[in-house]
């Protein structure tokens, strides 16, 4: 019973030391080589900095994660309802499914200014608005792909079984698509965090992670502004762990994913 | 009565456009009840189409089927048959026995009527000690056992395969047959088996049906008389080979003197 922890300890052992000598030879670094702290700040600065402004960081995530959580929870509720929808409708389906592929590769965040000139300048909806969006076209392409790529041989029998569309989607698409939308979600949730930082780099109120970094720097605080990314580095990292668990939950042990290797 | 009666039936794919492939003509079958029918020919010759229009999962182009006196239709919304892939096509979501109980789920059977007979029908392809299992911790033979188990679950009197055993080895599908020729004795099911292994259609069949393609039609139906109960020692007997003679026979006399040489002239004309 202890084997799968041991191995799990083992497994994270590697990345760990690195991140350790990473960080000690940055430290070192810019003691050897005499770096001035506008050009690189030691870590032990940033550190310094991140422990003296805690309060101030931890706001600023509370807004930024905020954004990034109501933009998630909503653009997660659009995409499933309209992936239902193109499951029903094949013309729909070819209108919408290149569109929403093409936008998933683009950076359609950049769509913030435009958002934040239609609202008021202290007005959060401009970057919520944005996060829903990112989230919206990947949980909606993932849920969609779940819903239809069904298992041929499955949707035969479920019509032997004189199945109607109702009863072949209850019993067969939606339980396929399950692991799709926490793939979805697995996606979506650091794009979440992410969008909702660089969305603060686009003006509007200067009380996020992601617009603090940009003042700090913008008055020569660069070892504030990277204790502001450390705290930004872990929010993304909170998000994405978080979903994996949610995952974890819903599909034990990975059961369906392992299945779906082995056919 | 006749389980499936076929007449002049005919499927055209893709009809109309100029890949349009006559996938069978003029198609006439008769099935009796409690028989055990092998559909027998190389691959393209429309066997598994055959099976599909029988289940109504396939409109015809012409002609009928009647299944139980009834249209192919009204069999499947009546759930008359049950039906068995090459692919188990386990629900892998789904527990053994709630797999076996998904039939009876959509026939509106209350929870427990559903454990009781999922249980018996586990019982009977011998996996009750796997009911909880997930499929994916079962071998593909007992995946297969559980997909009979379900297909038969709602006891139709009409069983459809369609090359159940085809992915499995060769010692496991021996075995699968002798378990499968027991479950139809205990069960008096009807079965319509597709399959291109000579000796596995000798084996299980009361008749075996010769279809060959191009298009697709049967060309021999032959009576196996080695009677209802068959055994390991069945697969040694001289008349058992004889059959498994006589079938190939009839499998390459459709293949080499005019088919043959138009096949021949197809390559050639190239």
């Amino acid at each position: 019973m202890s084997g799968a922890p041991r191995t799990a300890i083992r497994g994270m052992l590697p990345p760990v030391l690195f991140g350790a000598a990473f960080v000690a030879l940055w430290e070192a670094a810019v003691k050897v080589f005499d770096l001035k702290p506008y050009f690189l700040p030691p870590p032990s600065g940033i550190w310094l900095e991140f422990r003296e402004n805690i309060q101030l960081i931890w706001e600023a995530t509370q807004v930024s994660g905020m954004n990034a959580l109501i933009g998630l929870l909503i653009g997660t509720l659009l995409g499933v309802a309209m992936s239902f929808l193109l499951a029903r409708s094949r013309i729909l389906d070819q209108l919408v499914t290149p569109l929403a592929i093409a936008l998933n590769a683009v950076p359609i965040f950049v769509l913030v200014s435009v958002f934040n000139n239609m609202f008021s300048i202290t007005s959060e909806v401009p970057r919520r608005l944005m996060v829903t969006l990112v989230v919206y076209f990947i949980v909606l392409v993932n849920v969609a792909k779940g819903l239809t790529q069904v298992d041929l041989t499955q949707l035969d029998l479920l019509r032997s079984y004189a199945a109607g569309d109702g009863a072949i989607l209850r019993k067969l698409r939606v339980p396929n698509a399950v692991p799709y939308l926490f793939t979805a979600l697995k996606i979506a949730a650091p794009a979440s965090v992410i969008t909702a930082f660089v969305s603060e780099y686009f003006g509007g109120s200067q009380n996020g992670l992601g617009s603090r970094i940009v003042s700090n720097i913008a008055i020569s605080k660069n070892a504030t502004a990277w204790a502001y990314v450390l705290g930004a580095c872990v929010l993304g990292l909170t998000f994405y762990l978080v979903s994996v668990v949610f995952e974890g939950v819903a599909t034990p042990g990975g059961v369906s994913s392992r299945d779906r290797d082995a056919s | 009565m006749k389980a499936v009666e076929v007449r002049g039936l005919a499927r055209v794919f893709n009809a109309g456009r100029p890949n349009a492939v006559d996938a069978l003509v003029g198609i006439d079958l008769e099935i009796e009840s409690g028989s055990f029918v092998s559909l027998i020919g190389p691959s393209g010759c429309g066997k598994s189409t055959l099976l599909r229009l029988i289940a109504n999962l396939l409109e015809p182009s012409a002609g009928e089927v009647l299944v139980n006196g009834k249209t192919a239709l009204r069999a499947r919304l009546d759930q008359d048959y049950g039906m068995a892939f090459q692919q188990a096509g386990l629900f892998d979501w789904r527990s053994v026995v709630k797999n076996v109980e998904l039939p009876l789920e959509l026939k509106g059977w209350d929870k427990l009527k559903r454990r009781q007979r999922a249980t018996e029908m586990l019982d009977l392809v011998k996996l009750s000690e796997f009911a909880g299992h997930l499929p994916w911790q079962l071998s593909g033979g007992m995946q297969q056992r559980v997909a009979i188990a379900r297909a038969l679950a709602a006891h139709p009197p009409l069983l459809l395969m369609d090359e159940p055993f085809g992915a499995l080895d060769e010692m496991t599908r021996e075995h699968m047959q002798g378990e499968l020729l027991r479950i139809c004795g205990e069960t008096s099911t009807t079965v319509v088996f597709v399959t291109h292994s000579i000796p596995e259609a000798v084996y299980l069949s009361t008749r075996v049906v010769v279809m060959s393609r191009r298009p697709g039609r049967i060309t021999d139906e032959i009576d196996v008389d080695l009677g209802t109960t068959r055994s390991e020692e069945t697969r040694e007997a001289d008349a058992f080979f004889k059959k498994i003679t006589e079938v190939r026979e009839a499998l390459r006399s459709d293949d080499l003197p005019g088919r043959g040489i138009t096949d021949i002239r197809d390559i050639e004309g190239r």
